[in-house]
């Protein structure tokens, strides 16, 4: 592979989309745009010397010379999006297409005049001042690469906000799809969520590909709970093996809010999952739960950062994975409880299944307890599948692969049942019964 | 006579890299009901575990034949679907699998392998409801995940409510009366009876002779030191019930 200097390559490709893509943009967001690209610019890409990326080299996006996709879901169709999306789940739909936002492919039903639901680009194009508060308020770029990257070509996404008092109950479904092209693309899909004072309501983010090739999503999400809201926030990684795919989310809970993050990595090339949760309210309640599952040489790292800032608050945080084959697997899970932050209750679990001698992984909780009186545990196992489970079984007349996919599906059901609404549960256990499968393929 | 069900020659088998059973002939009809005892040790287990196919155990030496095939060439799960049945000892408890989905799954293994149609969940409802009132198991545990906060007799009474359900040519019971009350024992025994039949047989693998009251033997085998050192009818059983053990391994009995 050709050199790439990443800082002329982004820096060619950030003159040019100020020139044509944000020209008429206000100049608050045109500022914010620079600032982001300069700090990009200083930081470079993190490399494994940094504690952060220790375990993950992101050569595989920093050599390539990524380009920014423009406007094709010409070849799309519905019936494509639905293929690689839910079968059958029937609930607002909105399709973003290498990031940008396809109207055409999206289907929104039962909004009217509660939730909305928007593309940040047509925001951004009408009535800017609207998201002026919260865009990058919560996600700083000062010491991250990929935040201030997605924030300096920010352009589309999804704006879900949801008024005050209102429970919704079929979940917003948010599709991020990839669409490979001649050249490697990359999306920078920007998620802005907010949730009114006592409201409730479910929403998807599902990053999806169509196709076979190399693209980057590099995906930002921002969230606040308002007090006493609701909000379960499924995050679905699909993209496939040859996937890029970095995502920082940063989380905003006002008092008395309870915020349930279900994360499942399914693999890529390369995957990261940088996670932060604020309790920023008293009497908050946070349940923070992923699964990850890759084989052959995939590699997926998850971080989190649970941090109580104030006291009565209650965490507890689950991730599982599986891997096989050469797969390398990453948990960072940090809880940070601040002065203060008196009668916190923090619970933290990872759980891994090792498949083949080659997999690997490395987890790593750090708990940084600065108040007192407080309940904080954690734990971390590594395993492999029970043999004398296996032979249970197997002695009941169950095939030692069915035998090895039901006790896989058992080992992430842990996870997956605790997605509070059930036909969504039920697809999303159908997803992964489908790679648990390819999964089983691979084993034997 | 009938044809051997189960033909057992010679065995030699090791756990753990140490040989426990040293050369076991054992043959079982249909219709028979076979007690084997024995003190702890003695490779009980083991042999249970050879004929279920356990990895951890491995065959050194002799030959076991089953339906006239040479049973050792077949993988645990072929072995279930041919009509095997072993209730194990110490049942796994399997989060995140419920009962009643392992148990149709097992069924239909079976059926599929025989050529017979699946089950649907509504017609093995209603065949394995009658079971569960048998075995006072009730929905609220079959939908629990597989043994996961059962009780000992729970489990055992558990194995058996399989076992009924699967309907096996040869069940082996291996000390399935262990840790039970007595009424709990009587509802095993009660299901195991029910399954009793001309065309089935059992290895009813026991440390207490009190079992044998609930389910009477044709033949008592007294396992000892990886060898049977004594052959009988239920008599056996009550004889060695009154002088224990040491009276067949001082070789007293032989």
């Amino acid at each position: 592979m050709a050199f790439l200097d990443p800082r002329q390559h982004y820096g060619d490709r950030f003159e040019r989309f100020e020139r044509t893509g944000g020209a008429s943009d206000p100049v608050w967001l045109k500022a914010l745009r620079k600032d982001a690209f300069a700090r990009f610019a200083a930081l470079g890409f993190p490399t494994t010397k940094q504690e952060e990326w220790r375990y993950t080299s992101v050569l595989p996006i920093a050599e390539r010379a990524f380009e920014l996709a423009s406007d094709g879901t010409a070849g799309l169709s519905r019936d494509d999006v639905e293929h690689c999306s839910f079968p059958v789940y029937a609930c607002s739909l909105f399709v973003f297409v290498n990031g940008r936002f396809a109207p055409r492919l999206s289907a929104p039903r039962a909004l009217s005049g509660s939730p909305s639901v928007e593309s940040l680009a047509s925001v951004l194009e009408c009535a800017p001042e609207r998201v002026e508060q919260d865009l990058a308020r919560l996600a700083p770029f000062d010491d991250s690469s990929f935040v201030a990257l997605n924030t300096a070509f920010l352009h589309d996404g999804a704006v879900v906000r949801v008024p005050d008092g209102l429970t919704v109950e079929a979940p917003i479904h948010v599709v991020y799809l990839s669409l490979p092209g001649a050249d490697p693309l990359v999306s920078y899909p920007r998620t802005l969520i907010r949730v009114g004072r006592g409201s409730r309501v479910t929403v998807i983010e599902d990053y999806v590909s169509f196709g076979a090739g190399v693209c980057f999503t590099n995906a930002v999400s921002e969230v606040r709970l308002e007090p006493n809201a609701q909000l379960d926030l499924v995050r679905l990684q699909r993209e496939g093996e040859l996937a890029l795919h970095v995502s920082t989310v940063h989380v905003e809970q006002e008092r008395d809010t309870r915020f349930t993050g279900h994360g499942l990595s399914l693999g890529g090339a390369l995957v990261r999952n940088d996670i932060a949760v604020r309790l920023a309210g008293e009497g908050t309640e946070c349940t923070l739960d992923g699964l990850y599952i890759a084989s052959r040489q995939e590699l997926v790292d998850n971080h989190t950062l649970i941090d109580h800032a104030r006291p009565h608050g209650t965490s507890r945080e689950l991730y599982k994975g599986i891997l096989s084959g050469g797969a390398r697997g990453v948990f960072h899970g940090r809880i940070v409880v601040r002065e203060g932050a008196g009668k916190t209750d923090a619970r933290q679990t990872n759980k891994n299944l090792l498949l083949s001698r080659d997999a690997e992984v490395d987890s790593k909780p750090q708990l940084e307890i600065a108040a007192d009186d407080v309940k904080c545990s954690h734990g971390s196992t590594i395993g492999q599948l029970d043999e004398a489970s296996l032979f249970y079984l197997q002695a009941r007349g169950i095939d030692a692969p069915s035998a090895r996919r039901l006790l896989m599906r058992a080992f992430a059901s842990e996870v997956t049942s605790r997605i509070r609404q059930e036909p969504l549960r039920d697809e999303v256990e159908e997803i992964l019964l489908e790679r648990l499968a390819r999964e089983e393929a691979r084993v034997l | 006579m009938s044809p051997p069900l189960l033909e057992i020659e010679d065995l030699h088998a090791s756990a753990g890299g140490e040989e426990i059973l040293h050369g076991i002939d054992l043959v079982v009809r249909a219709g028979e009901v076979h007690a084997v005892m024995g003190p702890n040790g003695s490779g009980k287990s083991t042999l249970a575990g050879v004929l279920a196919g356990k990895p951890s155990v491995e065959v050194t030496r002799g030959k076991v034949s089953y339906l006239g095939r040479n049973l050792l060439e077949l993988a645990p799960e072929e072995r279930a679907r041919e009509g095997i049945f072993l209730a194990f000892q110490y049942p796994v408890e399997i989060p995140g699998v419920s009962n009643m989905y392992f148990l149709k799954a097992a069924l239909n293994a079976g059926r599929k392998h025989r050529g017979q149609e699946e089950l649907d969940a509504i017609d093995f409802l209603a065949l394995v409801r009658e079971k569960m009132k048998l075995m006072q198991i009730d929905d609220k545990m079959m939908n629990r995940s597989i043994n996961e906060g059962f009780s000992g007799g729970e489990k055992k009474r558990n194995e058996v409510l399989q076992m009924t359900v699967l309907e096996p040519r040869l069940a082996i019971l291996d000390e399935t009366d262990s840790g039970l009350d007595i009424d709990a024992l009587r509802i095993v025994s009660d299901g195991v009876n029910a399954l009793r039949s001309p065309a089935r047989a059992m290895i009813v693998i026991t440390h207490y002779q009190r079992l044998l009251d609930y389910i009477v033997p044709d033949f008592v085998h007294v396992l000892a030191g990886g060898r049977i050192l004594k052959s009988g009818g239920k008599e056996l059983a009550l004889e060695l019930e009154e002088k224990g053990y040491a009276w067949i391994e001082g070789g007293a009995g032989r």
